[in-house]
């Protein structure tokens, strides 16, 4: 008998990885489908479709859309300015460190320091108004809003956008650009015709990977907003707390559909992954 | 080209802008809790709260045990992949990015209900019960970073030479895993270690919803409660992320960089 030997080594791993992320994950699912009585029934995901947990899903899938494709920008043109733009050398170097520690700066003290920035007695928002004359506040803006939570998560995306597309723009050969002048193309051609097309999947699967990111995070919105801002995974926190929907089953259908919507964006995102491997070897 | 460098510049000073002005303005916040003039009253209360003293020093402890459980998990498994089952590499890997795609809320909604107190396993019956299900969260949470971390350093060394060497030497799997991998490894563990560190520090979903007295929910409460305590608090946190960051770096200097690296 050698097989108890072979598997000793990675029986820890896959004892905690099936008691403690996949079975539990599994119950919930499970769950979702099942009435008090243990009956399968479509019922719990069928009520998902009652307004506010529409409402929910909908403004979650806003706001994660919103910060990951402003990140996503932002964070290309940083990373296109440092590694492409003539900067100084150690402007590069600084600007890696300082994505690290940003994209993992979020939570609630991410969330304080935009309330200092920009909430009512904030000092961007008040030297808007004292310096520039801009009462922000009067114009609609509001740190509790949409706009308020995207501007927030924008970051923590634009840093790991960064962090992830860094090392694929360093990919770009310098060979390519020389074959491209070479053969006539202008600076527009080589970036229409070589770049984007070489970028773009690593891009988009980034732009996915941030989506996600955005679409699970709690603590920051919790900590900005409360609960004036009723997005799904403050929805499903303040069910698990207090069953506010009344249907313990509900709460494993709201789950549910948020593993289907991160797990959708991340199989697009190993797809788009395999893709753009071709390329940055 | 000077308009390409003159673009460069102007989008790095955007980003700037956006990255330092939060960080300025969270400073001087935090600094404006006396009256008419600037002075660090707000750390000092945040310092001497007791209740910042305890759930911080909680929060620590979590995380030295996440440490420990990830390591204790990811070393061998990682190991024994390279060694001998090749085979299991993708299955390992797509298990260590669920913890990606499964939100925190989620995970922990789960433990809620598989391990209650009416439960086979009736984790969160008791405090001890629920403190290591807690850390057990952590773990998961880290095991993306901790599983990548391991990996990497295990790539850099030769691992079936090394066995090989420390069995013919008459080493048990023990020591080859305590006194052989684990220190040529050393230095991407700690990566990982530092990395965890700055993930559980102030988690707030778990904790909070595992009712554990820790750092996150405790900012949380700050945050709902005081005006400028927060800022003072974001500050440390922020030094908090930038120092394991920081340690990471350093480290990664002492790194080896190849298995073949001439001596």
């Amino acid at each position: 008998m050698r097989l108890p030997t072979q598997w000793l080594g990675v029986a820890p791993f896959f004892i905690f990885a099936i008691m403690f992320l996949i079975l539990p994950t599994l119950y919930l699912m499970l769950g979702a489908f099942q009435n008090d009585a243990g009956e399968f029934t479509l019922e719990n995901i069928a009520a998902l479709a009652q307004p506010s947990i529409v409402a929910a899903y909908w403004i979650s899938i806003k706001v994660s859309l919103a910060s990951s494709l402003i990140g996503a920008f932002a964070g290309l043109a940083i990373a296109i300015a440092i590694v492409r733009g003539g900067l100084p050398d150690w402007i590069r170097s600084a600007t890696l460190t300082f994505s690290g520690v940003a994209s993992n700066f979020a939570g609630v003290p991410l969330a304080f320091a935009f309330l200092a920035t920009l909430g009512r007695l904030g000092l961007a928002t008040v030297i808007l108004n004292t310096v520039f004359g801009l009462n922000i506040y009067a114009h609609g803006f509001n740190i509790l809003s949409f706009w308020g939570l995207t501007l927030t998560y924008v970051y923590f995306q634009i840093p790991l956008m960064v962090v992830i597309i860094v090392p694929a723009i360093d990919g770009l050969k310098k060979e390519w650009g020389e074959a491209a002048a070479t053969l006539g193309a202008t600076m527009s051609q080589y970036w229409r015709m070589v770049v984007i097309p070489v970028i773009w999947p690593s891009f988009l699967g980034t732009v996915i990977l941030l989506f996600a990111n955005a679409f699970g995070a709690i603590a920051t919105a919790y900590a900005l907003t409360g609960s004036s801002l009723n997005i799904v995974p403050i929805l499903l926190y303040a069910q698990i707390r207090g069953d506010v929907l009344h249907n313990a089953h509900l709460g494993y259908a709201i789950a549910f559909g948020m593993i289907v919507i991160t797990g959708l964006a991340n199989v697009f995102y190993i797809w788009f992954r395999t893709r753009s491997e071709r390329w940055l070897k | 080209m000077k308009s390409g460098k003159f673009w460069a510049w102007l989008v790095f000073a955007l980003g700037a802008a956006y990255f330092f002005i939060p960080l300025i303005a969270t400073v001087e916040f935090s600094m404006r809790m006396r009256r008419g003039e600037y002075s660090f009253d707000a750390y000092k209360v945040v310092l001497g709260d007791a209740r910042f003293q305890a759930t911080f020093g909680y929060s620590v402890l979590a995380a030295v045990f996440t440490i420990i459980l990830g390591v204790l998990i990811v070393v061998p498994a990682a190991y024994w992949i390279r060694l001998r089952l090749p085979q299991l590499r993708p299955i390992v890997e797509f298990i260590t990015l669920l913890p990606l795609v499964i939100p925190a809320i989620v995970i922990v909604f789960g433990y809620i209900r598989m391990y209650g107190s009416n439960s086979p396993l009736p984790f969160l019956a008791t405090d001890t019960g629920t403190n290591a299900l807690l850390v057990i969260g952590y773990a998961t949470l880290a095991l993306p970073y901790m599983y990548r971390a391991v990996d990497t350093g295990l790539r850099t060394i030769d691992v079936r030479t090394l066995t090989e060497a420390a069995q013919i030497l008459g080493a048990g799997w023990g020591t080859i895993i305590t006194r052989v991998i684990l220190p040529n490894v050393l230095i991407a563990v700690l990566s990982g270690a530092f990395l965890t560190f700055a993930i559980v520090i102030g988690e707030f979903t778990m904790a909070s919803l595992l009712n554990r007295p820790a750092f996150g929910p405790y900012l949380q409460n700050i945050g709902a409660n005081r005006a400028y305590e927060p800022a003072a608090l974001a500050i440390i946190a922020f030094a908090i992320t930038w120092g394991c960051m920081s340690l990471i770096q350093i480290l990664s200097r002492f790194a080896p960089k190849s298995a073949n690296r001439p001596n």
